[in-house]
């Protein structure tokens, strides 16, 4: 019994090598143009399944119901949103550099479709796979803030500009605290590689093997990376109350749509890294003891996709539950509270980290 | 440095605090309606001001006496009573109600008619299903065809002391 989807993979892989004979390179062709559009329809999919979640996790916070109309408990309601929004008039502006204007939303959206297609979804399962994978995530990531100022600067809109200015200091600024978090745990597994990393924490996740340090990067990490996605208390970007919408006041239709979309699909992706890094991405939960072992083995007939998702959900749940319950930040609180307390604490925690490491390496000796 | 770790530590607890609070709301039960499933079974609230009736009696009785004072509350005339005099058997002359109109579509539901109607003849409902196809249909004609209530020979009231103190101010 074996319900892994990398089964699936492989015989899809060895029935095109038999069809296609000798022409090995029409095997890879299809094969890229499969998993092209594999992860654009599980982008899609996952945009729509988090943007049901957060409307219905928000009408729990405010004791609501929340869409329930469209379909069973309002299960079709994102869909129908989808087509209002594709079929919805482009507006364009006047007097503004229009090629800006419109590669914007298609650099959010390269950014964020760069960094999922690095995500190890379970065994076997990864689309992007090489020596400095969660370097090339974090990397990549970072397009999006090019994205932002393009859409603020190109609107010719005081307020679009006012976002994207707060967007980018507070994106550069945050990159620096998960970076260093991240770096803190690299330190432990002591590979760049996500395949290494994840298999590192095999026996268990990288959150108990490096105890006190871990715990804290893990803080560190997820105030970061809330902040990177531009939501909840850090929604200074967008702060309705203040600029209209921000950065994408002036999209309409499909272009304001790819805003929409990577705005959900990197509260995915932070989580997801969050979950690779720390939560052991899409290894079972273990114990590591002997008198453990039935428990282990339980917790293996769990395929490794279904614990990469709950993982990450839970994540995502936490991150919704922080920003439906905490009010927005003032943006020099927003830059005391990075430089002034989370990157300080997570260099001095990386210290701490590394001497955990060393220990770990003299007691192994 | 000891107020720097101080303040760190208090707003980690404060935020752990507000994230408790919110979790409790979460978890509570939905105060949604979903109002054309549940209409039968929808809360009603026993003050709130639906529709504007006549206090009919089970012999089709009202006790308007045509006063005309809700009319004359009413900040914008949505409220008509038509009314004659007729003259009674022992030649007293007496205002007698025709028809009483209230006007829907113009009544802002402040509750003046029903503060200042000296024999509580109208009143409130909970009714609030008022939509309807054709406009003249919001004007409402309450008296129906209900008769004056029947005066009674009620005793004149025994006069008390403390009656008399008040009459005399």
């Amino acid at each position: 019994m074996d319900f892994e989807l990398v089964n699936l993979i492989s015989w899809i892989d060895e029935s095109l090598r038999d069809l296609c004979g000798d022409a090995s390179w029409a095997v890879s062709l299809i094969e890229y143009v499969l998993i092209a559009i594999a992860f654009l329809g599980l982008y899609c999919v996952l945009a729509l399944i988090l943007i049901l979640l957060e409307r219905k996790i928000c009408a729990d916070f405010q004791c609501r119901i929340g869409p329930n109309r469209v379909g069973p408990w309002g299960l079709c309601q994102p869909i129908a949103d989808m087509f209002k929004i594709l079929l919805k008039e482009i507006i364009t502006l006047k007097n503004n550099d229009k090629f800006l204007f419109f590669t914007a939303p298609f650099l959010i959206l390269a950014g964020s479709l760069g960094t999922f297609g690095a995500l190890q979804f379970g065994k076997g399962l990864v689309g992007v796979d090489f020596n400095v994978g969660i370097f090339y995530m974090l990397a990549i990531s970072s397009l999006g803030v090019i994205g932002i100022l393009l859409a603020g600067w190109s609107s010719d809109n005081k307020y679009t500009l006012i976002g994207a200015m707060r967007s980018g200091a507070q994106l550069i600024s945050y990159e620096i605290s998960a970076g260093i978090s991240i770096l803190t745990m690299v330190l432990l597994g002591g590979s760049l590689n996500l395949t290494d990393l994840i298999e590192g924490q095999k026996d268990s996740w990288y959150l108990f093997q490096g105890h006190i340090p871990a715990i804290i990067a893990f803080i560190i990490y997820l105030i970061a990376g809330h902040a990177e996605t531009n939501r909840g208390p850090f929604d200074l970007p967008e702060a309705e109350s203040e600029l209209c919408a921000g950065y994408h006041t002036e999209y309409s239709g499909i272009t304001f749509g790819f805003f929409y979309l990577a705005e959900y699909l990197n509260m995915f992706i932070i989580a997801g890294i969050g979950t690779m890094v720390f939560l052991g991405g899409w290894q079972p939960f273990h114990i590591n003891y002997e008198w453990a072992s039935g428990f282990n083995e339980l917790m293996d007939y769990i395929p490794s996709y279904c614990w990469f998702v709950g993982k990450v959900f839970m994540l995502v749940l936490l991150s919704l539950w922080v920003r439906w319950s905490f009010p927005r930040l003032r943006i020099d609180q927003l830059l005391h509270l990075e430089w002034k307390i989370l990157m300080p604490i997570s260099l001095v925690n990386m210290l701490l980290m590394a001497g955990w490491v060393a220990y770990i390496a003299a007691q192994n000796n | 440095m000891k107020t720097y770790f101080k303040n760190l530590f208090s707003g980690i607890w404060n935020l752990l605090q507000g994230m408790r609070i919110t979790m409790r709301n979460a978890i509570r039960k939905n105060v949604t309606e979903c109002y054309p499933e549940d209409r039968e079974t929808a809360r009603q609230f026993e003050r709130f001001r639906g529709e504007l009736i006549f206090d009919i009696n089970e012999n089709n009785e009202h006790k308007c006496i045509a006063c005309g004072l809700c009319q004359m509350n009413c900040p914008n005339q949505s409220l008509q009573v038509v009314s004659k005099m007729v003259e009674t058997e022992d030649g007293k002359k007496k205002k007698v109600l025709e028809a009483y109109n209230w006007d829907l579509s113009s009544c802002t539901f402040c509750g003046l008619c029903t503060s200042s109607c000296a024999p509580k003849a109208i009143k409130w409902t909970n009714f609030f299903e008022h939509a309807v196809f054709d406009k003249s249909k919001l004007v409402k004609e309450l008296k129906g065809d209900s008769k004056p209530v029947e005066k009674k020979a009620a005793p004149a009231p025994a006069p008390k002391k403390s009656d008399d103190s008040q009459v005399q101010q």
